[in-house]
């Protein structure tokens, strides 16, 4: 029966969000703008919507919470109460104040790296696939190699070379991830570089930056937007993973995956506290997607 | 004599979709055809002539419904027949051939498998006999090797053999009827004429109707007994092909008639140094020498046609030209000059110089630029042209073009028609302010009345700004409206090259008559001749 409920108040929600997101977008935009936004999906502004939300959590982080990062402020695993409205977590730390300022780093930090990934990536891979022949070639053959190591070890010893700072963190997850992205836009942008406009482009003289972000990038924008997506939610998983070994965000800061783990005893109690974070990258990884797929489905031009 | 009927098609409609709305594409047309006639079907592309052949075979394409009027296909009503009954008559008693056999076949079996599959199927003979069926049909289609050649795979057949080879399969289970879908435009002159006489002989032989779908009336004054000419999916003429040629009734017809008449009127011969000469160059790819020794020169205000078969080499003359291939002997001069090999080493002037516009503009314009950008940018890039300088430049070349600048501005190529698109290949060029434009097969992606705008459009465009064009070309009639000299090519040589008045009248060489001689004319009889002057044909 609550499952059954707690459904319905999800689409109500999520009606709700959306369609108020939707006209709150159409009044805001300007003129130009407008026919984009009236056409767009539900799903579309809700995920918009979801995302601002974070956004916002995550810039005004410290004004929101109630209590400090770190700061412990009662008892271990206190109930859902007036002043901890989530409780708190093993050590009494605040359970709200830690999800606050998760979204900061988590996201922040996912963000960063997923993009800094595809700019080197896809810049990389059209520009290999551009010039071709022994540019190409080594860079590609190095990329093999380096997405031959997997993904976890590589990092861990990237890790231990270079030291655990946020910073190498992003940089180092940036890095594996640019390899499988550089091999998408590679292979994409070698199907672009052989039409008759990137020929009349080279001929007329234009150097090689213009003709990757003129010419090739707004052609190959579409099976790079859908990767965007899945990638972004793997870099949770990657940071995650990476905390638990002790090598990702080091405590006392923050972190939704490591929240998930710290936590995890309290399911056996039937308490959905430690899901909560869990919760948090699932609707964001949601909303992500969904924007992705508009986004996509106004590039690629497709029809119903 | 009163022949019996054979397919029957009242008032028929036919939808297409496009997002939810339906739109007419055949709107109300009969058609009668006799058993053992040709009916030829003419028409721009979106005339509905290839939708109205599907519909004869009671099929439509996927997002087009047939919404009214009947077929009846020897008593057999398609429309109502069970779909069980339709896949029954199918190949078996009406046949279709594709306009491109090289992408109708399937790549990965062999011929005769492909042959073969029909007859037994549809239950007509035994695969054996079917096998031997196939090589009888081969030779009559007048393929090299009927025994061996059936067992190959379709990549290992040239173009004219596979469409022929398509032919013969179509013909497999003797069928009534037949549907050519422009068998022969992507053919080359010379491999066209052995398979229009191919097709036309095996369709007399068997007594097999025929509806010939094309845009080219001569190809169809050979091969029909009867023309009916489609308008945006309404009929507009019909009557038997000797009546239709010599006194063609709607302004329409008339039209479609004259569009071979535009010539551009004879200029004196050009003096002075040549914009662009190239000079004995040897050029090919790996190993292969696929230029051998060409030279010729191209003065501003003059067209230089190339014309010569596929694999002949016009293509590589252009890139040696453009500097993306580098000659392994001899030069090409640019106003007296040499020009660097490479367009790398080239400088922007000299890149300037020499502007391409290609076949297919499709491919040709990126698809994610707006047209501001597609044709301003050459602009901004050589003439420094920046803001409302560069913007005024934009909507005059519009203008030149014939387009309307407030209208097209701020448009994608994907919002265009392919006619539309090749006239913004064409602004791009010129907003370089080149001196040698090179177009490269730019007309024959398109309609005969689309071809023949865009041919008076660079017409007058060279009389304006005393442009030099190298017109690559394989379409003769185009040649013989546009171009002042010729330059006729064969296996990467050039065969003769001369004025072209004096090159069509008295052509010296061998090859340049075959070509010559193998562009089909509005006579009906034209073929016949053709052919018993070869001596190929009784």
């Amino acid at each position: 029966m609550t499952i059954f409920l707690s459904l319905i108040v999800g689409l109500a929600l999520f009606f709700a969000i959306g369609i108020s997101a939707r006209a709150a977008f159409r009044t805001l935009a300007p003129d130009h703008q407008k026919p984009t936004f009236r056409d767009m999906p539900l799903t579309a502004s809700f995920g918009i919507a979801i995302i601002l939300v974070y956004v916002l959590v995550s810039l005004l982080g410290p004004v929101i919470a109630p209590f400090g990062e770190g700061e412990v402020v009662g008892a271990q695993y206190l109930p859902w109460a007036a002043p901890h409205y989530l409780g708190t977590d093993k050590l009494g730390r605040d359970m709200l104040t830690r999800l606050v300022y998760g979204a900061r780093n988590t996201v922040g930090i996912a963000f960063a790296t997923t993009i800094l990934a595809f700019v080197v990536g896809s810049v990389l891979g059209i520009w290999a696939a551009l010039v071709g022949g022994w540019v190409d070639n080594w860079m590609s053959r190095f990329v093999d190699a380096l997405m031959a190591i997997p993904a976890l070890i590589f990092s861990l010893l990237l890790l231990t070379i270079f030291g655990t700072s946020v910073l190498t963190l992003i940089l180092v997850i940036a890095a594996v991830d640019a390899t499988r992205v550089y091999r998408l836009a590679r292979s994409v942008a070698q199907d672009i570089v052989v039409m008759d406009y990137i020929e009349a482009a080279r001929l007329r003289g234009e150097n090689n930056w213009r003709l990757i972000r003129r010419e090739i990038l707004p052609n190959a924008m579409a099976p790079l937007v859908a990767e965007f997506g899945l990638r972004f939610c793997f870099v949770f998983l990657a940071i995650s993973a990476l905390s638990f070994l002790g090598l990702g965000i080091k405590p006392p800061t923050a972190d939704w995956g490591s929240m998930v783990r710290e936590n995890a005893t309290l399911i056996a109690f039937g308490d959905v506290t430690p899901l909560l974070p869990a919760g948090a990258i699932a609707l964001l990884t949601v909303a992500v997607n969904f924007v992705v797929d508009w986004q996509l489905h106004r590039a690629s031009g497709l029809k119903e | 004599m009163e022949k019996q009927v054979l397919l029957t098609i009242k008032g028929l409609q036919i939808e297409g979709r496009s997002g939810d709305a339906w739109h007419p594409i055949v709107k109300g047309v009969d058609l009668t055809l006799h058993k053992g006639e040709v009916l030829g079907l003419i028409g721009e592309s979106g005339a509905g002539k290839s939708t109205l052949g599907l519909a004869a075979m009671g099929f439509a394409r996927d997002g087009c419904r047939i919404s009214g009027g009947t077929i009846d296909f020897d008593g057999i009503d398609l429309r109502q027949a069970p779909e069980a009954q339709r896949r029954g008559l199918r190949g078996k008693r009406i046949a279709y051939v594709a306009q491109s056999a090289a992408a109708s076949f399937n790549p990965s079996h062999k011929l005769i498998d492909q042959y073969c599959e029909g007859p037994v199927v549809h239950g007509v003979m035994p695969r054996k006999n079917a096998e031997s069926d196939a090589v009888e049909l081969y030779r009559r289609m007048r393929l090299p090797n009927p025994e061996d050649i059936g067992f190959r795979y379709p990549h290992q057949v040239s173009g004219g053999q596979l469409q022929r080879a398509m032919t013969a399969m179509a013909m497999a289970c003797r069928p009534d009827l037949i549907i050519f879908d422009e068998p022969t435009t992507a053919l080359d002159v010379t491999t066209q004429i052995e398979v229009l006489a191919a097709i036309r002989d095996i369709v007399r032989q068997f007594g097999t109707a025929a509806i010939y779908i094309t845009h080219d009336l001569a190809v169809v004054a050979q091969m029909a007994d009867r023309i009916k000419v489609l308008l945006r999916g309404d009929e507009v003429e019909e009557a038997d092909t000797r009546s239709m040629l010599a006194a063609p009734k709607q302004d329409y017809t008339k039209s479609l008639w004259a569009v071979r008449s535009f010539a551009r009127a004879a200029q004196p011969q050009a003096t002075g140094t040549p914009v662009v000469s190239v000079r004995n160059v040897t050029a090919g790819y790996g190993a292969v020498d696929v230029l051998k020794d060409i030279s010729f020169d191209i003065h501003a205000g003059r067209t230089v046609a190339v014309v010569g078969e596929s694999g002949s080499g016009k293509s590589t003359t252009a890139r040696v030209i453009t500097g993306l291939l580098s000659p392994r002997q001899g030069e090409v001069l640019m106003g007296g000059k040499p020009l660097p090999s490479s367009f790398k080493a080239r400088s922007r002037d000299e890149l300037r110089q020499c502007q391409m516009i290609y076949q297919m503009a499709d491919t040709a314009l990126n698809p994610k630029l707006r047209l501001r950008e597609l044709i301003g940018r050459p602009a901004e890039m050589y003439l420094g042209l920046k803001g409302k300088a560069l913007e005024a430049r934009i909507r005059d070349l519009l203008t030149l073009i014939e387009l309307e600048p407030d209208k097209y501005i701020d448009r994608f190529p994907g919002e265009l028609s392919g006619g539309q698109k090749q006239r913004i290949g064409i602004a791009r060029a010129l907003a370089a302010e080149p001196q040698l434009i090179i177009c490269d097969e730019v007309t024959s992606a398109l309609d005969q009345i689309v071809q023949e705008g865009i041919l008076k459009l660079l017409d007058r465009l060279q009389r304006e700004l005393n442009l030099a064009f190298m017109f690559i070309t394989h379409d003769l009639a185009t040649v013989k409206s546009i171009a002042d000299e010729v330059v006729v090519m064969q296996n990467g040589a050039v065969v003769e090259r001369g004025p072209k008045a004096a090159l069509f009248s008295a052509p010296q060489e061998a090859y340049t008559n075959l070509l010559l001689s193998s562009v089909p004319e509005m006579d009906p009889d034209w073929l016949n001749r053709l052919l018993a002057a070869r001596g190929e044909h009784a």
